[in-house]
């Protein structure tokens, strides 16, 4: 798993639960919630879309660690190549 | 027979809100059953068919529709959070709706799915008031009503800060009660909020084939995630032990178990299916609602359109010198209501309802109509069905000709507070449920909560909005 993959499976992630949104120009150093309208509720589904479609588990103590998509690469790819992946 | 089985989650209730909590839970793996004593799904916003003609139950419009491309409204969360593609739901949008007040509906005030367009008609018909409307338009549209715990509020003390004309202030009340309130006179204004938003500043749409869809898409949803459901099957008592909800006794006899139950059938409604294990001393119950509601359904041979009525979508009316929202001594008030043309939607070219519909709704009182024997209910039907539409025709434009509407009749249909109770199961034929809301859906038992009508969020897309954050919050965030 690297960092790049990391995000992309973050991306197909957004995709999924906000079709709406227009992900072709997301910069990944900004904060995801100022480039797209994403509420707790969609957050809490990123979470748990990562659980389902993955096995990864992020506890709500680290929710934090979602806020760019560079902070998710940094915390969830160390997450995926424990998993094997 | 006494089959036992274990569910992640038992959720009592195909409405809206049994659907949507259902589909969540059951996306994100948990093992789920709907149990449902009526035959068709939707609860409140059922469907029925008499003679092989189709008639929805509650639906006149889906209110909180916005435009595509609009983000972080109800509807917009509603669809994310089912994965439901905005297409599916088929939704087209109202032509024009009115608050009709006077005697004859002479103070009128029409509204779209355009804003500009009800507030154009506040400064044309009341330009006195207009800045005050203005004034309470911006803290509407800036009032968080998703809080949990908002310290309540009269509506009718706030909306009187910003409007002194009582005209105008029945006016704005009127749609935002029939279209959600549970209290009589008055309302939280946070329910007054979301009401408002919900009707004026998004708007009303509907599928051509109503309710149907938006019913057929969330079952389809379920079924392909997985949860399973149980028809014609009630949950007759819930098992209480350790303060537990630990069984639930089903029509048939049968018991299952679950970890978790959410209950989307009412408060009072729930309580009375624990209350039998679990007797409380002096603890009051919770209230049933007092506001229930008759409804005439008149099936046309033609378009509303051939009766001179093809710009109507939803009409308000009033015809005293003050609007009265409360529980009626007789049979039903007819002085006010809501009437609906559910032909009259923005529908594409080539799609519309096969019959025309006229549709009118006004406040009823559930005790006078349960206290009636068969014969005199029936003759009652006959002659308030002739009250409501009487009452109803004096806000429509003219007909061509006196017995324009009986000539174009071809069938006709009517509920009463007797029929919600019937096939609802809602106490008191109480549609918007009690009074009394619980925001966070907790009841005394530790793992049952509640969704839907006595959660407090209103309407088709409040109620889904219900399932969806009980079932989020208790369920699939709650920590283990």
């Amino acid at each position: 798993m690297t960092k790049d993959a990391c995000k992309q499976i973050v991306l197909d992630i957004i995709a999924d639960i906000a079709p709406d949104e227009d992900l072709s120009n997301i910069k990944p150093d900004v904060r995801l919630r100022d480039q797209m309208q994403l509420d707790s509720m969609d957050f809490l589904d990123i979470v748990m879309e990562l659980r389902k479609q993955h096995g990864v588990e992020v506890p709500e103590a680290d929710y934090i660690h979602l806020a760019t998509l560079d902070s998710c690469a940094e915390y969830l790819t160390p997450k995926f190549i424990a998993l094997g992946k | 027979m006494n089959t036992s089985s274990h569910y992640d989650v038992a959720i009592i209730g195909a409405g809206m809100a049994g659907l949507a909590a259902g589909i969540r839970l059951a996306h994100f793996g948990k093992r789920v059953c709907i149990f449902e004593r009526h035959n068709a799904p939707g609860g409140l916003n059922s469907f029925y068919a008499i003679d092989g003609r189709k008639y929805d139950v509650g639906l006149h419009a889906m209110t909180n529709w916005v435009p595509p491309g609009v983000k972080g409204s109800p509807l917009g969360k509603l669809l994310r959070q089912l994965r439901v593609d905005r297409e599916e739901f088929a939704l087209h949008p109202q032509k024009r709706s009115r608050i009709a007040f006077g005697p004859n509906g002479e103070t009128s005030l029409a509204f779209t799915n355009d804003f500009a367009v009800l507030e154009s008609e506040v400064a044309r018909v009341f330009p006195a008031q207009i800045d005050g409307f203005r004034a309470l338009v911006r803290i509407v549209r800036t009032y968080d009503d998703v809080s949990l715990d908002a310290r309540p509020e009269s509506a009718r003390e706030i909306v009187r800060r910003h409007i002194t004309d009582t005209l105008l202030e029945d006016m704005l009340f009127c749609p935002v009660m029939y279209y959600g309130s549970a209290t009589e006179h008055d309302m939280e204004f946070g329910q007054f909020v979301i009401m408002f938003k919900a009707l004026f500043l998004e708007g009303f749409a509907r599928p051509v084939d109503g309710v149907r869809v938006i019913l057929r898409v969330l079952l389809e949803k379920y079924r392909q995630a997985g949860g399973e459901r149980r028809m014609r099957c009630g949950v007759k008592r819930i098992v209480v032990r350790e303060g537990r909800a630990a069984a639930l006794v089903l029509d048939d006899g049968s018991e299952v178990a679950a970890t978790h139950v959410l209950s989307t059938i009412g408060a009072a409604e729930t309580e009375k299916l624990y209350s039998v294990d679990r007797a409380v001393p002096n603890a009051l119950p919770h209230p049933v609602g007092r506001l229930s509601y008759c409804e005439t359904i008149t099936v046309l041979d033609r378009q509303p359109a051939a009766l001179g009525w093809a710009d109507d979508t939803i009409v308000f009316f009033n015809d005293s010198p003050r609007f009265t929202y409360a529980q009626t001594p007789g049979l039903a008030d007819a002085r006010s209501g809501v009437i609906c043309l559910p032909n009259n939607f923005d529908f594409p070219l080539g799609q519309s309802l096969p019959e025309g519909l006229f549709r009118c709704t006004c406040l009823a009182n559930h005790d006078a109509w349960a206290s009636l024997a068969e014969p005199e209910y029936r003759a009652a039907k006959e002659r308030v069905y002739g009250e409501i539409q009487r009452s109803a025709l004096r806000f429509m434009p003219g007909l061509p000709a006196s017995d324009a509407l009986a000539r174009a009749t071809i069938a006709t249909d009517m509920f009463t507070p007797k029929t919600i109770v019937r096939y609802t199961g809602h106490f008191g034929g109480a549609i918007y449920g009690s009074p009394k809301k619980i925001r966070d859906g907790r009841t005394p038992l530790a793992n049952l909560y509640l969704a839907g009508t006595d959660q407090g969020f209103l309407g088709i897309v409040g109620a889904m909005l219900s399932g969806i954050s009980m079932a989020n919050f208790h369920v699939l965030a709650a920590k283990a």
